[in-house]
Parts: C-alpha cells; structure tokens; sequence
C-alpha cells in the first residue's frame, strides 16, 4: 500500500517525473527555475531515466523546447518559478494554441519587486489566461499525486498543463509522502500515442501556421471546447487515482462544508493551515467550512455555486492582487459564477493576503472567519476588497 | 492540540541549522512520526541569522505556517542570544537548548526572564575532539533528542548510527567520530 518517505515537493515532483521517465525536458538550469530540474539532471546523468535533458539559456527558449518535442511526438516537460514563468508567457500562449499536452511543474514564487523570492500567486495567476490546465496542491503529496495525473488530463484534451505548489511552503518543506510503486505509476500513466505528430512520415503537416480572420476564432472556440470538456476528464481520472491509491481529486475539494454559514475559498498551502482554524472554531461550536480550489482553470464555476449556494457568507482568498482596484482573480470568478448561475443570497468579501511570503497563520484565518460572523449577523459586507495581516 | 512538538532553531547562514532541522525531522521519520522540517527563506548570506522550524506529530499536521510558540529551541551560535529573541513564545513547560561552554545558570540572566528549562552543551568542543573540525550538527541534533524526548534514545543511536553507515559508507572514521560526538552530547548536555 504505497511507500512511505519523506521529501520537499520540489524532491517529490522530480521523483514522479523519474517514474514517468518522459522523452524530454527542456529546462533553465539555474534560479529562477526551481531545484527540479537539478534533481530530475542527477536522475538524467545516473542513468535512471532515458530523457532527453536540453539545458537552455532561458525560460522562452525552455518552453520553445518544449513545443518542438511534444510537437515531433514526444512527451516534453519543463519546470520554473516567479520571473522565470513570466518570461515563458509568449511562448505558453502557442503550446495551448497548438493544443500541445506539455506538463510544467511550478512552484509559485512572488514578482518583483520590491525583489522577493518568497511564495504567493502572482507568477501563475499572470498566466492563468494562457489557455493552460492549471491544477493547485496544499501539499508536497498532492503536488506529486497531481504530476502523477497531469499527463493523463493533459492528453486527452489536447492542452498543456500546468503543475503548481507553493513555492518554500511546500516546495523546501520536508513532509511525510506516500509514493505510488513504478509499475504502477507507469501502468496509469500509459504510453504516449498521439494522433497527429511531427515525426510522422505518412501524415506530413504543418504546426504554429497563421490563421487569417477567417480561421482564427474557429481555432480559439475549440481550445475553449477543449477547456470545458477537461472538467470531466479531471474528474474521471481523480476518481481512477483514488481506486489505485485511496486518495480520490476532484475540481476543488470541501471541508466541513455540510452543514457551515460561513465558508472561504482558498488555493493551495494555506488551506491545510485553514482547516486547523476550521476545527478550532468547530470545538466552539462555529459552523464553519472551506472550498479547495484544486482546479484553477478549467474553473469549476459549477462546483462552487452548489458549495455556496446555501451559506450566509464567504470570504474568497486571493495570495495576489489584479491591482484593478476592486479584487483579485479568483474572487472576479467566484462572484461571476454566483451571478451567472443566478445564486445572489451568500455574502461574499475578497481577501488579499499570503503576499510574498507573509506567513499564514491559524490567527489569520480565524480573523477572517470572525469577520464574516459578523457579515453574517448583519447581512452588511462593508468594504468587500480587503487586505489580510498589513501593517496600515 | 493533538500530540505534536514544535521546535524552532536558531543559526547563522553556513552553520547547518537548516541541516539539523532536516535531520531531526529524518530521525523522528524513521520512528513513525509525521514531520515537518522547513527553514525560513530569505537573502541568504554566510553568517546571517536563519531560523528552521520542525513539526513533530502523531499525526499529520495540515498546519503550514511558522512556529511561534515553540516547546523547544535550539541555538545553534551563543552570540544570537543578543542578536536575536530566541525565547519569543517559547513555553515554560518546554526548554531551550544553546551551544555554549557556559553553564545553563550563566546564560539565564541572557534569555529575558525565560523561566523554563535552560539547557546547554558545547558543541563546538565536542565536535572539535572528535571530528577534527567545527560541525555542531550532530551534538546539538542529539542534545535536543535528549532534552525533548521527542524520540526514544535508544532508538535514536540506532537510527543515527544506520544514517552515518549510509551516508558516509566510504569513510568509516568519521562514522565513529560522529557516533562518539553523539553519545557525548547525550551525557555531556546539562539542564539548569
């Protein structure tokens, strides 16, 4: 029943990348990439995977490696981090555009500046636009379970996808996993067979062509296609991962959701501190839940109504800022979903918070949970754009 | 709070707290423990003050935030007590463990009226004898095994003894050395 180890997230999502062993990884050897491509190097040079590991002199040329590998029909990875994620955007936008299924594992760091090299979202929520699958961990186990998924996901909806954790939080931290065997992983995994390629001597084809006006929305409707047919696809194979190992994904995942009046929704490390909050406040009685948003994009818009549907109000936590003088991301498509779907009963706030590095604690998030008790006695939101743990 | 040890340690850049920290967690792992060991992330240079933390838990801890009320700490390098509060949060119940040649009641009168146990043991010296050099690691690991319990000694020299055996297979003098600057510590360490 699994292996029981200990090991950082950057040590466990190498680790599942040697028991994938893909055809490629193209990758920036040094910061600001993370320590995965270091580790997934010293399997490379041990012998222990046949990957084709291309060191390149930057984050854009890292991606370009990556869409010429997938595109001649090769399973093609990289990894990176913070500036090194925004300097692959160009090129992040033609491996979703030429439907490539290329798996990025980053671990999320902050912009500069002021210069800080500690986590929050900014670097992945910068690129959530991209047309990439976007999954989220809390911990250095999901963030391997995820890797161990991503391809699955990825292939079957022809776009590329993207691998997150929280950069230090759980990238550096030591915490107890449990691995799957390699038989196992490589018999869920599967090969990579892919319809259309490069390298295919009967089926001579062109890949990056331009589209005229005439073609060109055609192409981007059914990479939205695409985007929502993952949905269920995510769904199917966290259900098949839970079978093998008992550790079953979803879009987002609820805790103490049944019967709660006040809820947040949250992405990543931060949550696993937010249910220590939950079951404190639980003792006293407080019925209280949150949402993990698991799967950032596709955004399950659907799932978090019904999580919310019937609560009195939420607090939506976003580790960065649109700096739009109004919310930030994730709150945007909260609230869009609410609206869309006709639900206007929960009262919802927007906290910013976790921003470079600023730990988290339990404190934070009972400070949060006591706001909306208040929201929820009054049915008044106040300010809903809010800073969480700043010095004023 | 179900059964969990959170334990802080202090250092300069370059002296291997954050090691320690990796180590203890390695340690309690090999016990059955749930651990956590993560340091604080900064712009890291030699000699500037770092903090590492450990979780060490019967269960898994969901928690991902820093410690700041401590059961123990560990000061890896004297000259912080004035550089640094190394007794913020820390628990009467708990101790605090330096790296000194002093004794434990003439460093009280450093820790701000901390009123717990005040432990101390000089690693450097233990390190010095029996490594050749300055590597504190392995004496303070084992002098806060003693004074938190947090692992069964026995267990723990066993453990440690295997780890060496693994890590430094082609040098068998520095596994006696450590294993010898290990059980030192284990006597030498005093609590005031």
């Amino acid at each position: 029943m699994g292996i029981r180890e200990r090991l950082s997230g950057n040590e466990a999502v190498a680790y599942a990348m040697k028991q994938i062993n893909p055809d490629v990884m193209g990758a920036y050897p040094i910061t600001p990439s993370t320590e995965i491509p270091q580790y997934f190097s010293t399997y490379v040079d041990n012998g222990e995977v046949d990957t084709e590991f291309i060191a390149v002199e930057s984050e854009h040329s890292a991606m370009s490696t990556c869409i010429g590998a997938q595109a001649a029909g090769c399973r093609a990875i990289s990894a990176t981090s913070s500036c090194g994620l925004c300097y692959m955007t160009e090129m992040l936008y033609v491996a979703a555009s030429d439907r490539l299924p290329i798996t990025l594992a980053v671990s999320c760091r902050a912009l500069s500046g002021p210069i800080n090299i500690n986590n929050d979202h900014s670097d992945a929520m910068g690129v959530r636009d991209a047309g990439w699958l976007m999954l989220f961990a809390e911990t250095n186990q999901e963030a391997y379970d995820n890797y161990l998924q991503a391809m699955r996901i990825a292939e079957a909806v022809s776009l590329p996808i993207m691998i997150c954790q929280d950069g230090f939080i759980t990238s550096h931290a030591i915490e107890n996993i449990e691995l799957v065997e390699d038989d196992k992983v490589k018999a869920f995994v599967g090969e990579y067979h892919p319809q259309h390629f490069l390298l295919n001597k009967d089926e001579p084809m062109a890949v990056g062509a331009y589209a005229t006006p005439v073609y060109y929305m055609e192409s981007k409707r059914l990479q939205a296609q695409a985007m929502m047919d993952a949905k269920d696809v995510i769904r199917k194979v966290g259900a098949e991962f839970g079978e093998m190992t008992g550790r079953t994904y979803g879009l987002i995942e609820q805790y103490q959701m049944d019967d709660a009046e006040e809820a947040i929704v949250i992405i990543g490390s931060s949550a696993g501190t937010a249910k220590e909050a939950i079951n404190e406040l639980r003792a006293q009685g407080k019925k209280v839940g949150l949402i993990k948003v698991r799967s950032f994009r596709p955004f399950p818009a659907e799932d978090i109504v019904e999580a919310l549907r019937h609560i009195k109000s939420f607090a939506v936590m976003d580790k960065d800022d649109s700096f739009n003088a109004h919310c930030g991301p994730m709150f945007a498509e909260v609230a869009a979903s609410l609206y869309a779907a006709g639900v206007s009963g929960p009262k919802g706030i927007n906290y910013i918070y976790g921003l470079g590095g600023r730990d988290v604690r339990v404190e934070s998030i009972q400070h949060v949970f006591a706001e909306l008790e208040k929201i929820s006695a009054t049915g008044e939101t106040g300010e809903t754009y809010r800073y969480l743990d700043v010095r004023e | 709070m179900k059964d969990i040890v959170e334990i802080r340690w202090h250092g300069r850049g370059g002296q291997g707290a954050k090691t320690a920290s990796l180590l203890l967690a390695d340690a309690a792992f090999n016990t059955g423990k749930y651990v956590q060991g993560f340091p604080e992330y900064g712009p890291e240079r030699m000699g500037a003050p770092i903090t590492a933390y450990n979780r060490i838990s019967a269960e898994r801890s969901t928690v991902h935030s820093n410690i700041y009320e401590p059961d123990y700490v560990v000061v890896v390098d004297e000259t912080l007590l004035s550089a640094v509060d190394v007794t913020a949060g820390l628990k009467k119940e708990g101790a605090i463990v330096i790296n000194s040649s002093k004794s434990p009641a003439e460093l009280r009168p450093l820790l701000k009226g901390y009123k717990g146990k005040v432990c101390t043991i000089d690693a450097g010296k233990i390190s010095e004898e029996e490594l050749g050099k300055n590597f504190p690691n392995t004496p303070m690991l084992a002098a806060i095994v003693k004074v938190s319990g947090v692992i069964g000694l026995e267990e723990f020299i066993h453990d440690m003894e295997g780890s060496f055996r693994h890590k430094f297979a082609s040098k068998p003098q520095v596994i006696e050395g450590n294993m010898r600057a290990l059980k030192r510590s284990l006597e030498e360490v005093q609590v005031g």
